[in-house]
């Protein structure tokens, strides 16, 4: 029915893919990749525009999403980010710009967009009283695949996603993880040629994210265009081939991962020091270890400076502080959050009178687990704590 | 990422390897997929029904109840025109009240489907449809079709315990059953205008009482528990011209419950109540189909 799939080919050159289209950085930030590069992609989006009433949801909205690869849309609440994947799977149309999907226009055809793609949402679209089964095979007759191939290929998901123990339990009964897991299985039963997963973390607990974090890499591995929001830099990260920052419906920076973060200031050392006097004296140690504009909270006793090498860095301060009597009760270098993000590139911080996004990820987890941080993030202050 | 992508780079193969023979959707479309999608959402609703009875008993409870009040609390002392004697007959009440609860209770089964439309949107499994290349009606279609199972399991209920007040069906076999079917038919049609509110309102409790304050005076104002000759001219008017109060009558007459000795209807709905009923079943379905398929389309646009 559709084209032979060349992602497995592409997929292992997306890895290392670099920023959309080959995005460059202005001094302004300003994404520079011309349109025409973009032709081929599963996901094109030019100028999206969508206003409800007073508030402007979408704001020309580029997007693109190269074949196998993944694109982490990345921003607060309110960002757009909900309305952009409503937009892109003909959930909702836009007042203006155009989007194609998997080659199909999406104002033009929609119903030809939904048979190439699958989607999952913030909320895990399930029916509670059905069971795992039911729901896949219930999707699967919704897309037409017939009987035996949809009830097969029900069974096949929910073994890939661990369900098969649950598969004949009223969704009701799963826990939050499972829940999304399932709906994610339910965006995989046609095979999509594109998927969309809207927030598929929000509000789980660490666990399960890890979980999640697992099942998605997986998918991306074996090929999967995948357009991906979250509120969650760490998410982008570990997930996303390249990073489009979005802000009150406009894409504010584009790059990958790393590109982002450097953008955005790296990586500092902080310190939490035991006595009064131990301020002054770490604060020289920072110094004799490189480090430049430190910043002190003498109530708190902490400090904090900007480095460059991360643990490296880390190591040195210790070294100096060791030939100092001051206590230290914490050190540890911590990476760039999405506060820092927007602090940066807006001047203003993520959650500041952003215009609530239609979605809510307002019960948005405050707190995300270390391990899938690479272990390298500091102990200081978490994604999201600071919200 | 890289280090991620090495590692599960064998599944990635077992993917590729599987996806060969994997299912494609087909493009379908027409009214054989329309109705084939319906059929797979009523069967969700129907297994609904089955895990959740909490609704069922509800829907079930609530004319019990109002076939005991009126039999024994109401009954005993009104009196229907035409009975002799000054004392009312209270056979003869229950025997004219059973067709008045029925009527009441299948519209009130049709509420079901609003309030449904309405946690469907809430919970988010709509935009998950939505998503599907699946028929725009098929969502409605499905829901409206389980509910009609909903008031046929209520049906029964109630023509159980009419049963057990005494009151009985004394025409033939197929009359009762025009009788049954044109209740189920008229509750049918309500079904959709509630589907329509559910997806306007989008709040299950908004809807519920709406549909209440609605619902209540119109079941009332109508002879479904008084005959209308007591009423002042304006509600007999409206009363005999609401077509909840043909229904009752066609359940009435089907049923063979029509008092002896009651003076004959005066207004042509209630002179013609079958044709009444079906006509205002089909006008509703000619409005408010094409009205609620294009409100769940914008509703979940929003």
């Amino acid at each position: 029915m559709r084209a032979p799939r060349l992602e497995q080919v592409q997929g292992e050159v997306s890895a290392e893919h670099p920023a959309v289209g080959g995005a460059r950085y202005g001094p302004g930030m300003t994404p520079t990749t011309s349109p025409r590069s973009r032709e081929d992609h599963p996901v094109v989006a030019e100028g999206l525009v969508k206003r409800y009433g007073a508030v402007t949801a979408l704001d020309g909205l580029d997007l693109a999403v190269p074949r196998g690869s993944v694109l982490g849309v990345l921003g607060p609440n309110g960002a757009g980010k909900t309305t952009a994947v409503r937009v892109l799977t003909t959930l909702l149309r836009p007042d203006a710009g155009r989007a194609v999907v998997a080659g199909v226009d999406v104002l033009a055809d929609p119903a030809g967009v939904r048979r190439r793609i699958g989607v999952s949402g913030q909320y895990a679209a399930v029916d509670e009283q059905l069971t795992g089964t039911e729901n896949l095979r219930m999707v699967g007759d919704l897309y037409h695949l017939g009987r035996g191939p949809s009830r097969a290929r029900a069974r096949e998901l929910l073994e890939r996603f661990s369900l098969t123990e649950a598969a004949d339990r009223p969704v009701k009964t799963y826990s939050g993880g499972m829940r999304r897991r399932l709906d994610l299985a339910g965006a995989l039963v046609a095979e999509p040629e594109v998927l969309f997963l809207d927030e598929p973390t929000t509000g789980l607990d660490p666990r399960s994210r890890l979980g999640m974090w697992e099942v998605i890499s997986e998918l991306v591995s074996g090929g999967t265009t995948l357009l991906l929001t979250t509120q969650y830099l760490e998410e982008a990260d570990r997930l996303a081939d390249s990073i489009a920052v979005i802000d009150t419906g406009r894409v504010i920076a584009e790059g990958t991962a790393d590109q982002l973060k450097a953008q955005i200031g790296g990586e500092r050392v902080e310190l939490t020091v035991g006595r009064d006097a131990d301020v002054a004296t770490a604060r020289e140690a920072l110094h004799r270890a490189g480090a430049e504009d430190v910043s002190v909270d003498e109530r708190a006793r902490s400090l904090s400076a900007p480095v460059t090498g991360g643990t490296a860095a880390l190591v040195a301060v210790l070294g100096a502080l060791r030939e100092t009597d001051a206590e230290v009760l914490d050190a540890g270098v911590r990476r760039p959050t999405l506060d820092d993000v927007f602090l940066t590139l807006t001047g203003r911080a993520a959650e500041d009178d952003a215009p609530d996004d239609g979605g809510t990820g307002g019960e948005a987890g405050g707190e995300t687990s270390d391990a899938g941080g690479r272990g390298r993030r500091g102990r200081h202050r978490r994604e999201g704590e600071a919200r | 990422m890289s280090s991620s992508t090495s590692a599960s780079r064998t599944t990635a193969e077992a993917d590729g390897r599987r996806s060969s023979g994997r299912p494609s959707p087909s493009p379908g479309g027409g009214l054989g997929q329309a109705l084939g999608d319906g059929w797979t959402i009523a069967k969700r609703n129907l297994i609904r029904i089955k895990r959740v009875p909490d609704l069922l008993v509800g829907s079930i409870v609530s004319p019990i109840m109002f076939v005991l009040l009126f039999a024994y609390v109401f009954g005993g002392a009104i009196t229907l025109p035409g009975a002799d004697g000054s004392i009312p007959d209270p056979r003869a009440y229950r025997e004219f009240l059973i067709a008045g609860i029925f009527a009441q209770t299948v519209i009130f089964g049709a509420t079901i489907t609003g309030s449904g439309m309405a946690q469907d949107l809430k919970t988010g499994i709509i935009d998950r449809f939505r998503s599907l290349p699946m028929a725009p009606s098929a969502v409605l279609v499905g829901r409206t079709t389980a509910d009609v199972v909903n008031n046929v399991l209520t049906v029964v209920i109630m023509t159980l315990t009419g049963l057990l007040v005494g009151w009985r069906i004394t025409t033939s076999v197929g009359e009762a059953v025009l009788g049954y079917l044109v209740l189920l038919f008229f509750a049918y049609c309500v079904s959709w205008i509630m589907a329509y509110l559910g997806l306007l309102v989008r709040t299950p409790e908004v809807f519920n009482n709406v549909t209440f304050i609605v619902i209540f005076p119109l079941t009332f104002i109508a002879n479904t528990f008084v005959p209308l000759e007591t009423f002042p001219t304006v509600l007999r008017v409206f009363a005999e011209w609401n077509p909840v109060s043909s229904v009752t009558q066609a359940a009435r007459e089907l049923f063979g419950n029509l008092q002896p000795g009651a003076p004959d209807p005066t207004a042509w709905p209630l002179q013609n109540p079958v044709l009444y009923s079906v006509l205002w079943g089909v006008v509703m379905l000619v409005v408010f189909v094409p009205l609620t398929v294009r409100q769940y389309q914008r509703a979940a646009a929003r």
